[in-house]
């Protein structure tokens, strides 16, 4: 049994007078995917924003390896490790696909003025190591032969495994993935299948996912939370939730 | 087609109304002194009849406007610029080519020119540090600054007030003016840099007036509207260029025994004008290829993201106003050791403005746009001086044909990008 990397409790989000989350619980184990699904609306996004600090909860406990992480600023959050991608895909577009992954590697440059400045040979050194390490995820997410262009002229599918690709470059720990496989055709979510696997598999990460597709839900996930109205409806791992007639009754509604 | 000549009616009518009601307070009527009092006097007729002619062009204008553009549209077209030839100017390696033939030419400048062509380009070149400078807050970071001129008085205001009461020279007083601008662009940013687009506007326009008002009130120390003057001019490893050296000093002409020519003393500012523009081009290169300014581009294009990955927005706009600043001070220390005064007037909104419109001229971001940009914006008012009443209207009617005929800018540049290679 792997230990718990990230623990939520009690987590609540007011806005005015609507109650968007309540009272949500989370433990997510290291190197595990974990599923949170839930129909439209049911708050599942809004869990990711306060996890990631984009907004502040109004109340709970969110732990990553024990230290308090709710109410931190969004970056420091991002610094810990805990790296998400959106629902929506957000790449920096006039840039090209390996410029992405370097503005990514931003905390891990040489960012020192004098020294980009001079061009120093540790400046050098930096901006090679960190195009390396590019090349290297560009390989693992197949875009190699893209890297020269221009991240907004890529097909879809391709944006999306970029948009992977980028936030693995800051070295996460917990990588929150937001509908990953919205928009794609049945073998693109193959690929992210198994990219997902990878990720987890060869490089440790923990995986947070929100996603509609449940055949890919079902399959990848060591553990599902099932969110409805904002309140948690069930957990367990995917054979109970399949089973569980609540969750039935939520997603089909009542016979 | 019955509809559409109403239409048209109503609002040629309009056209020409206005055209009467804008041009005859302000060409009609005229103000003439009339011993110790104001008088107003009718315009001649021949103006007036001009008046009424202007407006009844413009009604018959507003009125056939539909069928004048379908003759217009059969007139042959002008030339546009072929997408390939503009791909080819804005590539960054041909515009490196011609910012260094600009160069050359800039060295081999005050050798030829007469006495008044090398201070033109001073000046110039002082615009063109300010424009680089502006470009890496408004074109690369994306941060619309109203108020930049007040970086430009600090820096002019450090130097002249460390000459004057503590007698420091140009080359001590030329850092210490740009870190005193970059400390109060870090102070102004820090708590204004939270505030997005036009709110960041209008908070840098009112800094850039309260900076100049402080200075026009702080008599005691800035002398107020009369400003500082005797400025010293910066020397050549302790050689002045004056006629006679002060004491302690030796002068240029002595030292290398030639004639003395007072030309040589505007060569030389000019000189120091081109070093410090070139420091400034290097800077900025530099820039672009480094992570540095890369984290500028995508806090441009995605904030929300670049949050994500963990960068610190705050910090990276920071740096961007800081530095921008920095640039600011050094043209402003070098501004007023070349006028040996400075005074509250040279530090007004317009002057942002005429920067502002320099780097958007120019196009963002383009190092070689800014250039040539200065170079018509500081050149035109200095050729037609006969017009210089009329320079705010010539200045609106080239922004004008500029958002017509280039709205990206005279020379927009590609970025440079960075390759990965196989």
């Amino acid at each position: 049994m792997s230990r718990p990397i990230l623990e939520v409790s009690g987590l609540s989000m007011r806005f005015g007078g609507l109650l968007a989350v309540n009272g949500v619980g989370l433990t997510v184990n290291e190197k595990q995917v974990v599923s949170m699904i839930g129909p439209n609306g049911a708050g599942k996004t809004t869990v990711f924003n306060c996890l990631t600090g984009f907004y502040q909860p109004t109340s709970g406990n969110i732990r990553l390896d024990g230290e308090q992480i709710e109410g931190l600023p969004g970056h420091k959050i991002a610094r810990k490790g805990v790296v998400r991608t959106f629902q929506n895909v957000r790449l920096f577009k006039e840039m090209t696909v390996v410029e992405n992954l370097l503005v990514a590697q931003h905390r891990h440059l040489n960012t020192n003025f004098f020294a980009g400045l001079l061009k120093t040979p540790a400046f050098r050194k930096s901006e090679r190591e960190a195009m390396d390490y590019a090349a290297h995820w560009l390989e693992q997410v197949n875009l190699t032969d893209f890297a020269n262009r221009t991240a907004g002229t890529l097909a879809y599918g391709q944006q999306r495994r970029l948009e992977i690709a980028r936030c693995m470059m800051t070295r996460p720990r917990i990588l929150m993935l937001d509908e990953p496989a919205a928009g794609l055709n049945p073998r693109e979510t193959d690929d992210l299948k198994a990219l997902i696997r990878m990720l987890r598999d060869e490089h440790d990460v923990t995986v947070l996912l929100i996603e509609h597709d449940m055949k890919l839900v079902m399959s990848i996930s060591d553990h599902i939370y099932v969110i409805n109205q904002g309140t948690p409806l069930a957990d367990g791992t995917p054979e109970q939730i399949r089973a569980n007639p609540d969750v039935i009754k939520a997603y089909l509604g009542e016979a | 087609m019955n509809t559409s000549i109403k239409k048209n009616f109503k609002m040629a009518i309009f056209s020409a109304l206005l055209v009467l009601a804008v041009a005859y307070p302000v060409m009609g009527l005229k103000l003439s002194t009339v011993g110790i009092k104001l008088e107003v006097q009718g315009a001649s007729p021949t103006v007036l009849w001009t008046i009424l002619g202007c407006s009844i062009a413009m009604f018959f204008w507003q009125l056939f406007r539909t069928q004048l553009g379908a003759v217009w549209a059969h007139a042959p077209k002008l030339p546009s610029m072929p997408s390939q030839a503009s791909n080819f100017l804005t590539r960054p390696s041909t515009q490196r080519w011609v910012v260094l033939g600009l160069v050359m030419l800039a060295l081999a400048w005050p050798f030829f020119g007469s006495r008044g062509a090398v201070d033109i380009a001073t000046l110039i070149l002082i615009y063109v540090m300010l424009g680089l400078g502006l470009n890496i807050v408004v074109g690369l970071a994306g941060l619309l600054d109203l108020g930049y001129v007040a970086f430009y008085a600090v820096g002019a205001y450090s130097y002249a007030l460390l000459a004057h009461y503590f007698g420091l020279s140009f080359w001590i007083c030329l850092p210490i003016a740009g870190l005193m601008s970059a400390s109060f662009g870090f102070i102004l940013g820090f708590p204004v840099l939270r505030l997005r687009g036009d709110y960041l506007a209008i908070v840098t326009l009112g800094f850039g007036e309260i900076i100049r008002i402080l200075l026009n009130n702080l008599t005691w120390l800035t002398g107020g509207p009369n400003g500082i003057g005797s400025i010293p001019k910066p020397t050549l490893f302790g050689l002045s260029f004056d006629r006679k050296a002060a004491e302690g000093m030796q002068t240029f002409h002595e030292y290398f025994g030639v004639a003395y020519a007072s030309i040589n003393k505007v060569i030389f500012l000019y000189l120091i004008a081109l070093v410090l523009v070139l420091l400034t081009l290097f800077v900025i290169n530099r820039l672009l290829r480094m992570p540095l300014g890369r984290a500028w581009e995508a806090l441009r294009e995605d904030e929300i993201v670049c949050r994500a990955l963990g960068m610190n927005p705050t910090i990276i706009k920071l740096s961007a106003f800081t530095l921008g600043a920095c640039f600011a001070g050094f043209a402003g220390s070098f501004f007023a050791a070349r006028q040996g005064l400075v005074s509250p007037q040279s530090f007004t909104f317009i002057e942002s403005a005429i920067i502002l419109a320099i780097v958007v001229l120019g196009g963002m971001g383009s190092q070689l746009g800014i250039i040539l940009a200065a170079i018509v914006m500081i050149l035109l008012p200095e050729l037609a001086r006969e017009f210089n009443e009329y320079r705010m209207l010539m200045f609106g009617a080239l922004m004008v044909l500029m958002m017509i005929w280039r709205p990206q800018g005279l020379l927009p540049m590609q970025r440079p990008h960075l390759e990965l290679k196989q």
